[in-house]
């Protein structure tokens, strides 16, 4: 099976990016023969629907599985819709999320993050 | 950490604070994200070392060579763009139904420049900032490029101001989305008022925490109270009051932050307001370090 | 004639210009800066009436659908996203273009209508107001803005108060006009985003000309940019805390006794500019 990850460069040693539409790639990683592909991500500079447009682009990769940081509410409706699953992780790197994946150590994403990964979801602050 | 700062109304004095901010900070990056009117590089020096041109919005362009008139184009198009085979750059919205129905293939879609893309690198940090070919559209998309530009040069525990334009609308939008913190000035007066309300639940919408001052609060004490009530019903948190003082007109003359002037009493209202937003900023950042560390089951 | 006031920096001075000019000239008022509309505040119309503003957006039928993705692939807003499953909508990020309807074979996309904005109007001070009223979360003013224009009276004198900027909202509103004013404040932002305005005024070729809100005793900063590229300085309206305040209360600067002239100045110049009808 394919898992899509959330990176910030090319390679398996990148760190993984807690950003979901506006990450600089995604790394492909197949199951089958523990090989990675690196794709740009074409929603990054998308004035709106960044996240739309990336959840599009894991759909069309046909991925099963996705980590990443944060999942704001649009991405993630259209994840949800397709049956993908999605996990967390900080920052690490691409194979070290992979690896944790694998080991079952990582928390499921059951909802969506803050839009756009701000903080404090409008909570006033002090 | 990222902090965008708007008003809804413009005028109210974003820059003015911008550049207060950005000068107690220390080093803080700047990003002035008021495309079509940025002012922020004016007050500082410093040589520009990146530019870049920049292509967004999509245009649709006939080659005429191959436009054999039907009209098919023009009666697919919902924006008025297309008239005697030729295209309305102003009305043409760069959706590509044109480019669908055209039976010849005689239409493309073309990035058209809309700006120069600058890094200037002042004497107390980066400034991103954006050169608008004049009549082009200030697009999300390039205030998310100004704001990408200028993410590289903000250290781990370091500071990104954006400075926001007026309005509600698709800049302002893109100014606030994944930004950490958005700091509204607010005017005392009913216009001020109408607008902030407005912003305020744009920031609402998307969920980021907002914070509050309002400037020149002494011109009519009565709406400041009327704009911290509402601050207060929302949960945004008002940090500040700052006096009117001409002195602000002679900084900004002066091409000055007005926290340079010691007897300012603004400056001095501003500084205060610093110290609260540097703690609050302080315990966003903590705060994300730990849910980013987080990701690992026992 | 439709005179659009404008002035690139926000802050200047354009509603308080424009209404104050309104109700000298008896002109209607359009309040065009739909994203932050305030004249009303000062035009207090009565009897405001209201009309939603509404664009297409495409309703698919699952029916219909066979998930080819083509309606994705086409919608260049990424409003449209197939998940295989379904297709789904992002409502604000649509443009009504219809590209999705045009790519899809099985004819599976119809089209409703949903709000953006309003429209309202109504009558204050003898003057026929109108606004355009942008909905929070909408990234879109111009079908709001098209929209309220719709509604220019061409037998009228209309004063169209614009966004501020010099993007495409201005834009929209300065085709629509005959002249334009632009309001600038003596300082040096002021002056920086008047020639930003200047340059896109004289690219579409309208006659303008500019008022100084906020005058100070030296304005030197703008006269001398007018006289050097041959622009008509109508005048200056004074900056006072007073008037300030009154601003702030949203009161008619033109109804306190020491502002009435300059407003009457400005518009006497403003007919003679402009050849008023």
């Amino acid at each position: 099976m394919k898992i899509g990850i959330s990176s910030t460069g090319v390679a398996a040693e990148s760190l993984a990016d807690p950003r979901f539409g506006r990450c600089s790639h995604f790394a492909i990683y197949d199951t089958a023969d523990g090989s990675y592909r690196f794709i740009d991500n074409s929603a990054q500079s998308a004035s709106g629907g960044a996240g739309i447009a990336a959840a599009q682009q894991m759909i069309d990769e046909d991925v099963e599985v996705i980590l990443t940081g944060n999942m704001g509410p649009n991405a993630f409706n259209v994840i949800k819709g397709s049956e993908i699953k999605v996990y967390r992780v900080g920052s690490v790197s691409v194979e070290k999320a992979v690896q944790l994946f694998k080991e079952a150590k990582l928390e499921a994403i059951s909802e969506a993050g803050a839009a756009h990964f701000g903080m404090g979801q409008g909570r006033g602050g002090f | 950490m990222e902090l965008t700062i708007i008003s809804g109304k413009g005028g109210t004095g974003k820059t003015m604070i911008s550049v207060a901010l950005a000068s107690l900070s220390g080093n803080a990056v700047k990003a002035d994200c008021d495309v079509d009117a940025p002012n922020l590089y004016l007050y500082y020096g410093g040589d520009d070392i990146k530019k870049e041109s920049f292509y967004a919005a999509k245009k649709a362009t006939i080659d005429s060579r191959f436009c054999k008139q039907c009209g098919l184009c023009e009666s697919v198009c919902r924006f008025g763009a297309i008239v005697d085979y030729k295209i309305d750059h102003v009305n043409c919205e760069g959706c590509g139904a044109c480019v669908l129905v055209c039976p010849e293939k005689a239409i493309t879609l073309k990035p058209e420049k809309s700006a120069d893309v600058y890094l200037t690198k002042t004497p107390t940090g980066m400034l991103s900032r954006a050169k608008m070919t004049v009549g082009s559209d200030g697009s999300g998309k390039l205030i998310t490029q100004l704001r990408q530009n200028a993410r590289k040069f903000v250290e781990d525990d370091g500071l990104l101001v954006i400075d926001g334009s007026p309005g509600i609308g698709c800049p302002v939008i893109s100014s606030v989305t994944a930004t950490d913190l958005v700091l509204l000035v607010a005017e005392p007066t009913l216009s001020g008022l109408n607008d902030l309300k407005r912003v305020a639940e744009l920031c609402r919408h998307f969920g980021i925490q907002t914070l509050a001052c309002v400037n020149k609060y002494d011109i009519n004490p009565q709406i400041t109270e009327e704009i911290k009530s509402f601050c207060a019903e929302q949960g945004i948190s008002v940090i500040g009051e700052i006096p009117f003082d001409d002195t602000v007109m002679k900084s900004i003359n002066e091409l000055k932050p007005v926290t340079g002037y010691p007897n300012s009493i603004a400056g001095i209202a501003i500084r205060k307001m610093w110290g609260r937003l540097s703690d609050i900023l302080e315990t966003s950042r903590q705060k994300r370090l730990k849910e980013l560390d987080g990701g690992e089951l026992d | 004639m439709n005179l659009c006031v404008l002035s690139g920096k926000g802050g200047t001075g354009k509603t308080t210009v424009s209404v104050n000019l309104a109700v000298l000239l008896q002109a209607n008022y359009y309040d065009c800066d739909v994203e932050e509309p305030n004249g009303f505040i000062f035009l207090k119309p009565g009897r405001v009436s209201a009309e939603d503003v509404t664009v297409d957006y495409p309703v698919i039928d699952n029916g219909k659908c066979t998930h080819c993705g083509l309606c994705a692939k086409a919608c260049q807003y990424n409003a449209l996203a197939n998940t295989k499953k379904s297709v789904m909508l992002f409502p604000t990020l649509c443009h009504g273009c219809h590209a999705c309807e045009i790519v899809c074979e099985p004819k599976a996309i119809t089209y409703s209508r949903r709000p953006v904005g309003v429209v309202e109007q109504g009558d204050g001070y003898g003057v026929h107001c109108m606004r355009g009223v942008l909905n929070v979360g909408e990234h879109m003013a111009v079908p709001v803005i098209r929209e309220l224009l719709k509604g220019l009276n061409p037998s009228k004198n209309n004063i169209l108060d614009c966004a501020p900027g010099t993007s495409c909202n201005v834009v929209n509103t300065l085709r629509a006009s005959d002249a334009a004013l632009i309001v600038t404040e003596p300082t040096t932002f002021g002056l920086h985003d008047m020639s930003i305005a200047v340059e896109l005024i004289k690219q579409m070729d309208i006659p303008f000309a500019v008022v100084v809100n906020k005058s100070r005793d030296d304005d030197t900063i703008i006269r001398r940019y007018c006289d050097d590229n041959g622009i008509a300085l109508l005048g200056g309206i004074p900056y006072a805390r007073k008037a300030a305040e009154a601003y702030s209360n949203g009161r008619l600067l033109s109804e306190l006794p020491e502002y009435r002239q300059p407003y009457e100045q400005i518009a006497d110049k403003l007919k003679e500019a402009f050849a008023w009808n």
